[in-house]
């Protein structure tokens, strides 16, 4: 089940090949020495990373700004925002961008998330320059126009349509976040309410672009086969000349302590019921012990980090009360975050059982400490991912780019396997006590609504010789 | 972290593989001696290895027994050589490697990661030929499995992606192996046995079935005597034999099936041609301009772009051992579909009928050759190439002259493969939503 956080603007949206593989995640990051920044006059971070691995380069522009920036009402405008960067320019008419990085081999996409919206662009090596000419030109110079604008905000709405209000899932996912945030921005999901959509106004987009799309609130992100020498050259041929902003300070919004648990129940037109649990937790950006979300993440790991992990083989395999069962916990966000179990009950298996079962795991966490196989496995697994994380240029971009946005630095990914290695079994096991709280906790349950004429009945013109 | 970079790489579709190499990858091929045919490219940056075993045993193998491939292959590590589906995960992930298993209709895929540390390597490798030469398909774990498979198939009956995808197939492909789905139906599983899962394997995972590719941080030396591990321990057996000729079953039909979603989801086409195709290039090119380019492309330009009319709008082919099919898609909600469907009927019928301009075509030549280099930047890639190189008996140079075969296709080459191998009326159309379109 994926839990959407985050929405992007391409085609290729629906035919992600990564299903549930730590594979293509990692659990680490690269220790790598070969990062270098600089901050051009205006404001504008450069990270580059040099992989000489083959002859090719991503370029990524991240904007801190994305769905927790907005509030009611103005839900989804981010998002909109990102679909309309590609409506062009006072140089460029709209839908040049994409066609001027076709015509050059390269691929593209763009994507919003909770705390940020990021551009991309893979190329040849030789054609970075093409990327930051049209990047630079988007970032100061975008024409939001009206017909554009009013083609374009039906395409997200089909994009809604399509991911959340016909997937039961995820339907349920977006009232659980819903429900766990009361004034938290994290309560909203990121593509926007349907409503907000519909009465959003093109002035609206106008203020939001002018608000946070300057140089001084992004990060140009370079990995590949350059020579970072090279990349800030360029970078401050084509990004120098822009002008910075005033940005305007986030308000901090802190959730409002829980006081007690939260349920809801999601009804839809469905075959399968989903649970979807999740407990208060900080994250880097709010805790108070700098270890304890390296330990929650070693939490989350124990329960989920693969095939042999706790709920897998207690749950589907052991006690065989899930079909499927993940956890996931993030550290690496600005604000409070969720500790998070979902599932799906094994046939004959309620809800309730499932959820009893996930409980039972977590208090042998709360009681035990966790043992020395586990600890070590989950350090095997972080080492081999450092490696294995390499072989993209893309992933590595990616992880520079969500830190520095998010208010981190590049060099916490190199820290990473460190800090997980030093992690305790006593440090599981305290944050396990201090956080996995009834009281903290919020549960949805999807209850599956029967679908109404069968699913599959053909109303007219069916085809009598098709099965 | 870990979470949110794995789901954002499923929402931007960086796995999914895009097209070709770069030139000079150096490919070797060999047969082991019970007949495995192995590929292999040495890549000695990474200290890691891929490994993949693609077997002809996809459910296109299923014969009445829909479902059957994909539980033989789900079963592979549910229990191995006296070791446990416990023990046999534990193993895997205790060294960091990671093991995969899938089932389309041509094939099934084997995989593994691994760190190549000698200790850790072995470790890995030694399960991995553990579960693929030594799989004791333990009865309890079957019945377990197959309710795991039926809840997803249960699921499958709730998305409308699913079950327009299900509906296309069935109607295209009617008596052909292609046109049932990879996990089979409820009742079909239902009906599986450990005994036929047996017979399966013992028919199909053996070596002169099988194609092993390998790309990582090992030399040729190391590659040959992994491939003979590997296989050693499968039985010799025979290729599968070639798959029946895939007719267009229902052409020119609609079918339309009620559903309770928002959106109507629309899919139109027919099966059209095998892997090794002479027609294959021309196809390829043609349709990238004509929907398989992401938004540059006419389909989602003329429905997306200009209309708004979806937010995905595309064609492609997906040419397999028999007859792949030919499939253009949308959704939308459902008070716009017809004239959704109209504007890509039309667009299609164009295509066919005009062909593309001279400045498409080179604009199509000039966004395959010079995105190349991206294709083989990574050994996740790499692989996957290598595997389908085996799998379809590729010329060995395929990735060498991919470039030179695209740059000298003419607009008449496009034209004429268009004209001859696509015919819009003779085309399934699969209409899923909630009411009258």
């Amino acid at each position: 089940m994926t839990l959407q956080n985050t929405t992007s603007k391409g085609v290729y949206a629906a035919v992600g090949m990564c299903v549930g593989g730590w594979l293509c995640s990692g659990l680490a990051w690269g220790l790598d020495n070969t990062v270098h920044e600089k901050t051009l006059g205006n404001g504008l971070k450069v990270v580059v990373k040099e992989d000489h691995r083959a002859p090719v380069v991503v370029s990524e522009v991240w904007y801190k700004v994305g769905s927790s920036y907005e509030h009611d009402g103005i839900t989804g405008l981010s998002h909109m925002l990102e679909h309309m960067m590609f409506k062009g320019t006072k140089k460029h008419p709209p839908n040049e961008f994409s066609r001027i990085v076709s015509k050059n081999g390269g691929r593209e996409n763009a994507f919003t998330g909770r705390d940020y919206t990021a551009y991309y662009q893979q190329l040849e090596k030789s054609r970075l320059p093409i990327s930051f000419e049209l990047e630079a030109d988007r970032m100061r110079n975008l024409v939001l126009k009206k017909d554009e604008f009013i083609k374009e905000v039906q395409v997200v709405m089909e994009e809604r349509r399509m991911r959340t209000d016909d997937e039961p899932n995820a339907v349920t996912s977006e009232q659980f976040f819903a429900t766990a945030y009361i004034n938290s921005p994290y309560s909203h999901p990121v593509i926007g309410w349907m409503n907000d959509l519909e009465n959003m106004q093109l002035e609206d987009l106008q203020r939001w672009y002018e608000t946070w799309y300057a140089p001084n609130n992004a990060t140009l992100v370079v990995v590949g086969d350059v020579r970072y020498s090279e990349v800030f050259s360029l970078a401050e041929k084509y990004f120098g000349g822009l002008k910075k902003s005033a940005i305007p300070v986030q308000k901090p919004r802190v959730e409002i302590a829980q006081r007690g648990q939260r349920r809801v129940v999601v009804k839809a037109k469905a075959e399968v019921p989903v649970l979807i649990m999740g407990y208060k937790t900080p994250s880097l950006k709010t805790v108070r012990e700098d270890w304890e979300p390296y330990a929650l993440e070693v939490l989350a790991a124990v329960l989920d980090g693969g095939s042999s992990a706790r709920l897998t083989k207690n749950l589907v395999r052991g006690a065989q009360i899930a079909t499927s069962v993940d956890a996931e916990y993030d550290a690496f966000t600005p604000r409070q975050e969720l500790f998070m179990v979902s599932g799906t009950p094994a046939q004959n298996k309620s809800i309730s059982e499932l959820e009893a079962a996930i409980h039972a795991q977590l208090e042998m966490l709360k009681k035990d400490l966790i043992d020395d196989q586990e600890l070590s496995r989950i350090k095997a697994q972080v080492v081999a991912a450092k490696v294995y994380e390499k072989d993209s240029v893309y992933y590595q971009a990616m992880i520079i780019g969500m830190l520095e946005t998010m208010g981190f630095n590049w060099r916490m990914g190199e820290q990473y396997s460190e800090k997980i290695r030093a992690v305790t079994a006593a440090q599981v096991r305290s944050v396990a006590q201090r956080y996995l709280l009834d009281d903290q906790l919020t549960v949805a349950v999807l209850e599956p609504q029967v679908m109404s004429n069968g699913a599959t009945a053909p109303v007219v013109g069916g085809m009598s010789d098709v099965r | 972290m870990f979470a949110k970079v794995a789901k954002l790489f499923s929402v931007v579709g960086l796995c999914v593989l895009g097209g070709v190499a770069q030139a000079g990858i150096k490919i070797e091929h060999w047969v082991t001696p019970n007949g495995a045919r192995v590929f292999f490219v040495a890549a000695p940056d990474l200290p890691m290895l891929d490994m993949q075993l693609v077997f002809d045993a996809g459910s296109a193998r299923d014969a009445n027994n829909s479902g059957l491939a994909g539980m033989t292959n789900n079963m592979l590590n549910e229990g191995a050589d006296g070791l446990s589906a416990d023990e046999l995960a534990a193993r895997f992930e205790s060294v960091g490697a990671a093991y995969g298993a899938s089932v389309e209709r041509d094939m099934c895929v084997v995989s593994l990661r691994t760190l190549t540390d000698p200790a850790l390597q072995k470790t890995a490798v030694d399960n991995f030929i553990r579960v693929v030469t030594k799989p004791e398909f333990p009865q309890q774990d079957f019945e377990r499995v197959r309710r795991q498979v039926m809840i997803g198939l249960a699921q499958s009956k709730q998305s409308p992606d699913a079950v327009t995808e299900k509906a296309f197939y069935a109607a295209i492909y009617g008596q052909h192996p292609y046109a049932a789905e990879p996990s089979g139906n409820e009742e079909s599983v239902q009906a599986l046995t450990v005994a036929q899962a047996t017979a399966f394997y013992k028919q199909y995972y053996v070596a002169k079935n099988t194609v092993l590719a390998m790309v990582g941080a090992i030399t040729r030396a190391d590659a040959e005597r992994l491939a003979e591990q590997v296989t050693k321990g499968l039985a010799t057996g025979e290729a599968a034999v070639k798959l029946p000729v895939a007719e267009n079953a229902n052409g020119g039909h609609e079918q339309r099936v009620a559903f309770p979603s928002t959106q109507t989801h629309v899919l139109l086409g027919f099966p059209t041609y095998r892997r090794n195709d002479p027609d294959y290039f021309a196809l390829y090119v043609g349709n990238h301009i004509l929907g398989g380019n992401g938004l540059v492309s006419r389909m989602s330009e003329q429905i997306r772009e200009k209309r708004g009319l979806a937010y995905s709008a595309y064609s492609h082919f997906l040419p397999m051992r028999a007859e792949g099919p030919f499939i253009a898609g949308f959704q939308t909600r459902t008070s716009q579909a017809q004239e959704a469907l109209e504007v890509m009927r039309a667009t299609l019928s164009d295509f066919v009928v005009q062909g593309p301009s001279e400045k498409e075509l080179e604009d199509a030549k000039q966004n395959i050759s010079g995105g190349f280099a991206l294709r083989l930047a990574s050994n996740k890639s790499i692989v996957q190439y290598i595997a389908a190189i085996g799998f379809f008996q590729l010329p060995m140079d395929f990735l060498d002259t991919y470039v030179a075969k695209v740059n000298a296709l003419t607009l008449a080459q496009v034209k004429d493969a268009f004209r001859r191998r696509i015919e819009p009326g003779k085309m399934v159309t699969v209409v899923v939503g909630n009411g009258p379109v």
